[in-house]
């Protein structure tokens, strides 16, 4: 009936979190018999009766409507296959790769994504075999041209990105690049000084159990580029709900409206991480 | 060499006190390290006493050959190896009949702690790496292999506790129970079981045995064993916990 | 898998004269030899270049003589591609990768003399030392070439001959010294672009057209490998004994 375990503890799987039926188990955490028990390496976290644990590691799994990158693994006749940085591959169909008809005919697929290429996709489907599927189509998805992919331990992201996208924006402004972070761990970087916005996204993967990480970015930021938090606030162009951190992004390419991990504008939910 | 029964030591216990000088309930002096394979999703390393072992895991990933394919669940597949060199007479590499079996049976251990519903299809890549053999090496293997796992953020519902225990002889020739069989306690005693435990669990997932023991015998092996395991789950958790302890504010 | 835009930064940095490690085209990553680290072996190392680390072990036991050579004991040199080491090195026999890397591997040590075999001998024509040097990867960063082949001259350099007393293999307290002749070291390089750098990291073998693996001992050209399905231009290959021979000074100086 009782808590055993502290909100933000360290445990490994098999620790006894709390004891009775009052505690229901969340992520990362299981009932035997009357106990709650960690089944992952990880931080606990206390919500009313919930009882979870924040993994420290492991791999990325697919969830629907999730914003990732994927890297074309393979073209083939009327379909891509492409790495998402974890156990499942992804599919994407002809129809779901562009606005524009493609006629597979006609068209060479490898002209549209090749292998190795970048895209930045949302998952569409996973269907009872578990087969993924992901779509190009839809505001902000393309195939990337230019800039860094980095890859970084998907258990991190959450972190990453930040609350309502806090963490991610602050490391855009400060470094002036533009950047996405797919929920996969792939992360695209482009401009600015990228190996500053890369060394920031290091830096909070390899610190990000450690509490006070926002004020440490902002403060190994700010040093970094002898610019104040306050500066860097200063310099935003007015908010509007619509516009969010996309009024710092560089002109629009290929005539579509290109989203990043944007501000904390409703619509802009996708794009998201979870809260710290 | 072969074992040449001249080699035979007249004791391997004596008023307590065993060849290397540990009380019968002693274990070696251990060491546990995460994080040394850096390529691998998760890893551990393992010392005790003179036995070295390294377990990587790669994994979930896709499984190949598609044909072992499980459709509801993953597949756990220990890969047991020893160095050519980990041991006196140079082991030939690639696995013989004793690897295989070993391999089988870990993977069989970790397969029941492991959550393995939530990755259908895939595979759970365990390579086990024995560095140098002083006997218990697939105990060893096994602490290494179930830290490598939760190491790497595979959900499982429990550590996995390994060690050996078995009986070993006085200068009369009668039989002791000792914890954690170093070589010559492997080569002569009296007969030696491979053991592990989910501890928080309370299952047992390992059990070999070869030689002769009475049921009580086992029972008091087994009691002092899981006496020793608590100090080896102590490790595990610790040595798991360390990288994200340090530096930390 | 490495993306578009990642083999495009490589080959960006190497058309420009950098690495997007930040090393120039002719650096070596930091070098660590460690010798002694498995007491069962007669002679051991591990020896890590920047990312890249592998194991490698000596064992000595007793063999019948080739009939061609009745008086010299054997060296023979493996190494696999040990599945703990790289998501992509696979459980199960040796591919032709790993096979490539112990033969090149094997080339430099044994080809170039650096064993003493004619003092491996115990009786002539019936027995002598065999000695099996084998080497493992243990984390896959690029350039297992040239780790192999200075973890295998470490263990050879500080490995002890067992004796053979009343028939039987005696390997403790053994202070006699395996007979080492001479000191090899390899170079690799890959080609990217117009460029060839030295000591490549995994990715940049990935983007390479070719690689090129020499074999130094004292001054000379002892093994040579070109790789990759790429080609090398004349020009490139005296380039790269010029450098090979340089480098190999400073790899010299780990074997001390």
């Amino acid at each position: 009936m009782s808590e055993i375990a502290e909100n933000r503890q360290l445990v490994v799987p098999g620790e006894v979190l709390a004891e009775g039926m009052d505690y229901l188990p969340g992520d990362g955490a299981y009932r035997n018999q009357k106990n709650i028990l960690s089944s992952t390496l990880g931080l606990v976290e206390f919500k009313g009766r919930l009882v979870k644990v924040i993994p420290l590691n492991g791999k990325y799994m697919p969830k629907k409507d999730d914003p990732v990158i994927g890297i074309v693994k393979e073209v083939g006749y009327n379909k891509w296959t492409l790495d998402l940085n974890g156990p499942y591959d992804a599919f994407m169909l002809v129809g779901d790769a562009s606005d524009r008809y493609i006629d597979t005919n006609r068209d060479k697929l490898a002209s549209i994504f090749g292998v190795g290429d970048a895209v930045i996709c949302q998952i569409k489907k996973i269907d009872e075999n578990l087969a993924v599927f992901v779509t190009a189509r839809g505001p902000g998805l393309r195939k990337l041209h230019e800039g860094r992919i980095i890859h970084v331990k998907a258990a991190k992201i959450p972190r990453i990105i930040g609350k309502s996208a806090s963490m991610v924006k602050m490391i855009k402004e400060f470094t002036g690049t533009r950047m996405f972070v797919g929920q996969n761990g792939i992360i695209w970087v482009d401009g600015g000084d990228e190996a500053l916005a890369v060394e920031a996204v290091r830096k909070i993967e390899a610190e990000a159990h450690v509490p006070g990480l926002t004020d440490r970015m902002k403060a190994f930021l700010s040093e970094k580029t002898g610019k104040t938090f306050e500066e860097i606030e200063a310099s935003r162009p007015s908010e509007t709900p619509s516009t969010g951190a996309r009024g710092f992004q560089p002109p629009v390419r290929e005539a579509r409206e290109f989203r990043e991990n944007a501000g904390p504008s409703g619509e802009d939910d996708l794009f998201q991480g979870e809260s710290e | 060499m072969s074992k040449m029964s001249d080699d035979k030591p007249k004791f391997l216990i004596k008023s307590g006190k065993r060849l290397d000088g540990r009380k019968p309930d002693e274990v070696r002096p251990m060491e546990m390290t995460v994080g040394v394979i850096p390529n691998a999703d998760g890893s551990a390393m393992v010392v005790c006493g003179k036995t070295k072992v390294i377990a990587a895991v790669y994994g979930p990933r896709e499984l190949h050959p598609r044909h072992q394919v499980l459709n509801h669940k993953a597949r756990v597949r220990v890969k047991y190896n020893m160095l050519s060199f980990s041991v006196e007479d140079r082991k030939r590499p690639g696995p013989g009949r004793r690897e295989v079996e070993i391999s089988k049976v870990l993977s069989e251990a970790l397969e029941r702690v492991v959550l393995t519903d939530r990755f259908p299809m895939c595979a759970i890549d365990v390579f086990v790496t024995v560095i140098q053999a002083d006997a218990s090496t697939r105990v060893a293997g096994l602490n290494a292999a179930s830290m490598a796992l939760a190491d790497a953020g595979v959900p499982m519902r429990d550590l996995v506790v390994s060690l050996s225990f078995g009986k070993s002889y006085d200068e009369k020739g009668a039989g002791h129970m000792v914890v954690d069989l170093e070589k010559e306690e492997d080569n002569w005693g009296m007969g030696d079981v491979a053991y592990a435990v989910a501890p928080a669990l309370n299952e047992i997932l390992l059990l070999q045995m070869d030689g002769d023991l009475t049921p009580e015998e086992f029972a008091k092996g087994r009691q002092m064993a899981d006496e020793a395991a608590k100090a080896i789950y102590d490790m595990q958790k610790q040595a798991l916990k360390a990288p994200y302890q340090e530096g930390s504010k | 898998m490495i993306s578009n835009l990642e083999a495009k930064r490589i080959r960006d940095a190497v058309a420009s004269g950098t690495r997007t490690d930040g090393r120039g085209i002719d650096d070596f990553r930091p070098i660590k030899v460690e010798t002694g680290v498995v007491a069962k072996a007669e002679g051991s190392a591990t020896v890590s270049i920047g990312g890249t680390s592998v194991i490698a072990g000596i064992k000595m036991n007793l063999g019948t003589p080739f009939p061609d050579r009745p008086s010299e004991g054997v060296l023979m040199t493996g190494a696999e591609l040990s599945p703990m080491a790289h998501n992509e090195f696979e459980a199960g026999p040796p591919r032709e990768d790993a096979i490539e890397l112990a033969r090149v591997i094997d080339r430099s040590i044994r080809e170039a003399g650096v064993m003493d075999v004619s003092k491996l001998c115990i009786t002539e024509g019936e027995k002598v030392w065999m000695a099996n040097l084998d080497i493992y990867p243990l984390n896959a960063d690029g350039n297992l070439f040239d780790a192999g082949v200075l973890a295998g001259m470490a263990a050879l350099n500080t490995a002890k001959m067992p004796e053979y007393v009343d028939e039987q293999v005696v390997r403790e307290n053994l202070k006699k010294q395996v007979p080492v002749a001479h000191q090899v070291v390899s170079v690799t390089f890959a080609r990217i672009g117009d460029a060839l750098v030295v000591d490549p990291t995994r990715d940049e073998l990935e983007v390479s057209e070719a690689r090129l693996t020499v074999g130094v001992c004292e001054g000379k050209l002892v093994a040579l490998q070109k790789g990759g399905d790429g080609s090398l231009k004349p020009e490139m290959v005296e380039d790269a004994f010029k450098r090979a021979l340089k480098h190999s000074q400073k790899l010299l100086k780990h074997l001390k």
